[in-house]
């Protein structure tokens, strides 16, 4: 790789192996990607797809971009990469590199306080009169383009507070950075001893770290919701003349007509042109048992086929559906997410006036006493750069990127930069019931002979549908038979051969919904029953440890939903309830003083997650749903949430202690320099040891290298 | 003294050194993706 290019060039080439002309044409996320070995079995599989020239995993964006013909259909690539073991999502292209713009600036600042401090140093140590002069010149020639360059977020952002009549942190901070260096060029034209430059270059440094962090948390957090619009079906095959051709949904048009095959999504609202089948809708109600709908008769945006496949009219797109309808009529609900103040805005709204009225104070003072003007600036430039907030600066943004990279790494995204403070101060913890606590799961019938049972066994390790994998789970103890011919027909079921007779585990017919085991004539059914998703009781079990209350929310009968909590161990629970009622009970929960956690996926807990003081949707709810929540489960291991808890508790805890730190540091030095004793060299010390400190402190246990540890694990 | 007429004018270039690499290491897109950077390392590209 040979760079002949000068580097400030914006058209620097930037390496052979990404290719600057190849501009990539589609973009996969991978939520289930985390290791090395990964990002090889991805970039191989993608490889060998004859269409794709070139294929770049980023790891930190859990993405893969993709180098092809524009307008190639990426379903293949999407089966090659499921068959590999990852789920793979087609989405957008990522927002340009707007997150960089922060680097830049950080980096002028970095060098140039390294410079002025060295020449700093030989001033400390004693240098005198004419060669004094000659560093604060230099300091000068480096300091002053370098704060004008770098400092530029913080005069924007005060000047619009300014212009609007309000103080911000910003405010603070940009003026002791122009006093200071303004001051300072005084001081160096009439040889004074004392010059701030390094100070005021510290300061910008040490803040835009701080800004750099947040920033980075807040584009996590922006991707992570545009990754989550990628998990809608954003294609589905039309029928056009006799050809069935997958087209992304957004060009669906009133009046054309659909194929859905058995488990996929209704991706618009339509009318079921012949024939029958059964639908899943329990997203809209609730309930887990599938509805049947005749020709003619209409189906919803968000349902799943289970019997098919069909074909549909599509009745109403985009905004027009049903489910975006409900969707938006909710969102208006949205109100108590606003009046939440963060940590770092409490904080400020004390500190900022304090600053100011300190700095002003020890200038007035001085003044007063001394009369002396360039005595009692220096003293109020002192005051204003000890006092400000580096290290309160840093105090929340490195927690809260230490904290979200762990529960990152977890397979917990955090949508909202708030949620880890409103996580923290949850004291229940609300279920929805069907699709959360509970699935649809085929059961082994008890009188099933041993024979039968290891045939099941090969059929279903055969197959990667969710209905097999949860049937293996009942079947870990027996041996499987050995099967040749294995094959799986998609929407219907596996079939092979057994001792020279015909085996199929799949629907009894395609346009019922019930699953049968066929060992040559034989026929044995497999009923569905509702059970406990495997995380749920560790989960509960977890939350009670923390000593928080638990309660289930559902549309379901008393019955069942009694049942299920008795297995599962909730205190409380609400059964029978429609959307409303749901909205009702949270509000009700939140007048007596309780701060809820809202779990849920469906469209029916739409309204409650977005009353509720923070919320989670599993990764398999709809997009409407998890828009509205905080944080996703991507993988929906809901015995992550108790975890989530511990460490957004500990993330609190470690902010409020750096908060301490950096409060102990200014009692100590705010009256040596509101006193006058304040040099410049006590400024770079303070300021730099209690933003390493807070720094420190903030990454102290949030461990960094969990992925590697289950990296070796698994090679 | 004299001696800082040298030795400024070479920490400054040093400095500005550095910067321009800085710099670089933004337009060649180092920072995009740290994490899986990180992973590569493990990787043998030849095999």
């Amino acid at each position: 790789m040979s760079v002949t290019a000068c580097p400030g060039c914006a058209t620097a080439p930037v390496g052979g192996r990404r290719g600057a002309i190849d501009v990539p044409t589609h973009h996969l996320v991978l939520p289930g990607i985390h290791c090395a070995g990964c990002i090889s079995t991805v970039e191989a599989a993608l490889l060998q797809q004859p269409a794709i020239r070139a294929a770049r995993v980023n790891l930190t964006k859990r993405r893969v971009s993709i180098v092809s013909e524009p307008g190639t259909d990426p379903t293949p690539w999407i089966v090659a990469l499921s068959r590999a073991g990852f789920d793979a999502f087609e989405a957008g292209a990522p927002e340009e590199r707007q997150g960089d713009d922060l680097l830049l600036p950080l980096g002028v600042a970095g060098f140039a306080m390294m410079n002025v401090m060295l020449l700093s140093v030989a001033v400390w140590s004693g240098a005198v009169d004419s060669t004094r002069d000659f560093l604060h010149w230099i300091s000068a020639a480096i300091a002053l383009p370098a704060t004008a360059f770098s400092a530029q977020p913080f005069f924007r952002h005060a000047w619009s507070a300014l212009r609007v009549g309000r103080l911000n942190m910003d405010v603070p901070i940009s003026l002791a950075i122009i006093l200071a260096c303004g001051m300072s060029v005084y001081e160096v034209m009439h040889g004074g001893a004392h010059a701030w430059f390094d100070a005021a270059l510290a300061l910008t440094f040490f803040l835009l770290i701080g800004r750099v962090l947040d920033q980075r948390l807040r584009r996590r957090a922006r991707s992570a919701a545009d990754d989550l619009a990628a998990l809608e079906p954003a294609r589905t095959t039309r029928i056009e003349g006799d050809a069935r051709i997958n087209r992304p949904v957004a060009e669906i048009a009133v009046g054309d007509r659909l194929w859905i095959t058995a488990g996929a999504r209704v991706p618009v609202d339509a009318v079921l042109e012949a024939g029958e089948t059964q639908v899943d809708c329990s997203f809209l109600t609730g309930e887990s048992d599938p509805v049947t709908r005749q020709a003619g008769e209409a189906l919803y945006a968000g349902e799943v086929i289970l019997s098919g496949p069909v074909t549909l009219r599509a009745t109403a797109v985009g905004e027009d559906t049903t489910l975006r309808r409900i969707a938006q009529l909710v969102a208006t609900a949205e109100v108590s997410r606003g009046h939440f103040r963060s940590l770092a805005d409490r904080a400020a709204a004390i500190y900022t006036p304090a600053v100011h009225i300190i700095s002003a104070a020890a200038f007035l003072g001085w003044l007063i006493v001394t009369g002396d003007m360039r005595m009692a600036l220096n003293v109020a430039i002192a005051t204003l750069i000890i006092t400000c907030p580096c290290a309160l600066g840093l105090a929340v943004p490195a927690v809260a990127v230490a904290a979200t990279s762990q529960l990152y790494r977890r397979g917990l995204l955090l949508t909202s930069d708030t949620a880890l403070e409103r996580l923290a101060g949850v004291d229940m913890v609300v279920f929805d019931k069907t699709g959360t606590l509970t699935e649809r799961r085929l059961t082994v019938p008890a009188d099933m002979t041993d024979a039968a049972r290891a045939v099941l066994r090969s059929l279903s390790e055969a197959s990667d549908h969710p209905l097999c994998r949860g049937l293996l789970s009942g079947l870990q103890d027996v041996s499987p038979a050995p099967l040749r011919d294995i094959h799986e027909e998609t929407g219907e079921g596996v079939r092979a051969v057994w001792k020279d007779q015909a085996v199929f585990l799949g629907r009894r017919t395609p346009t019922d919904a019930a699953v049968v085991l066929r060992i040559g004539a034989d026929e044995v059914l497999l009923p569905a029953r509702e059970t406990l998703v495997p995380s749920a009781i560790p989960a509960v079990a977890g939350l009670r440890a923390l000593g928080l209350k638990t309660a289930m929310l559902t549309g379901d009968s008393p019955e069942n939903a009694t049942r299920m909590a008795g297995d599962v161990g909730i205190d409380r629970v609400w059964s029978g309830e429609r959307a409303e009622r749901k909205l009702d009970i949270i509000e009700g929960l939140k007048a007596d003083g309780l701060r809820v956690l809202m779990v849920g996926d469906g469209l029916n807990d739409h309204a409650a997650i977005s009353a509720a003081d923070v919320s989670i949707a599993p990764g398999s709810a709809l997009d409407a749903t998890r828009n509205a929540a905080d944080i996703i489960l991507v993988a929906g291991d809901m015995a992550q949430i108790p975890d989530a808890i511990r460490t957004s508790r500990a993330a609190c805890r470690r902010m409020k202690q750096n908060f301490g730190i950096a409060a102990a540091y200014n009692s100590v030095a705010v009256p040596i320099a509101v006193l006058g004793f304040a040099t410049p060299l006590a400024a770079a010390v303070a300021m730099s040891t209690s933003s390493i400190t807070v720094v420190v402190n903030a990454v102290r246990g949030f461990q960094r290298c969990k992925s590697w540890l289950s990296w070796c694990r698994v090679h | 003294m004299q001696i800082l007429v040298v030795l400024v004018p070479c920490s400054l270039k040093l400095g500005l050194g550095a910067l321009v690499a800085f710099i670089w290491t933004i337009r060649a897109r180092q920072y995009d993706d740290m994490e899986g950077d990180a992973a590569r390392v493990l990787l043998d590209e030849d095999a």
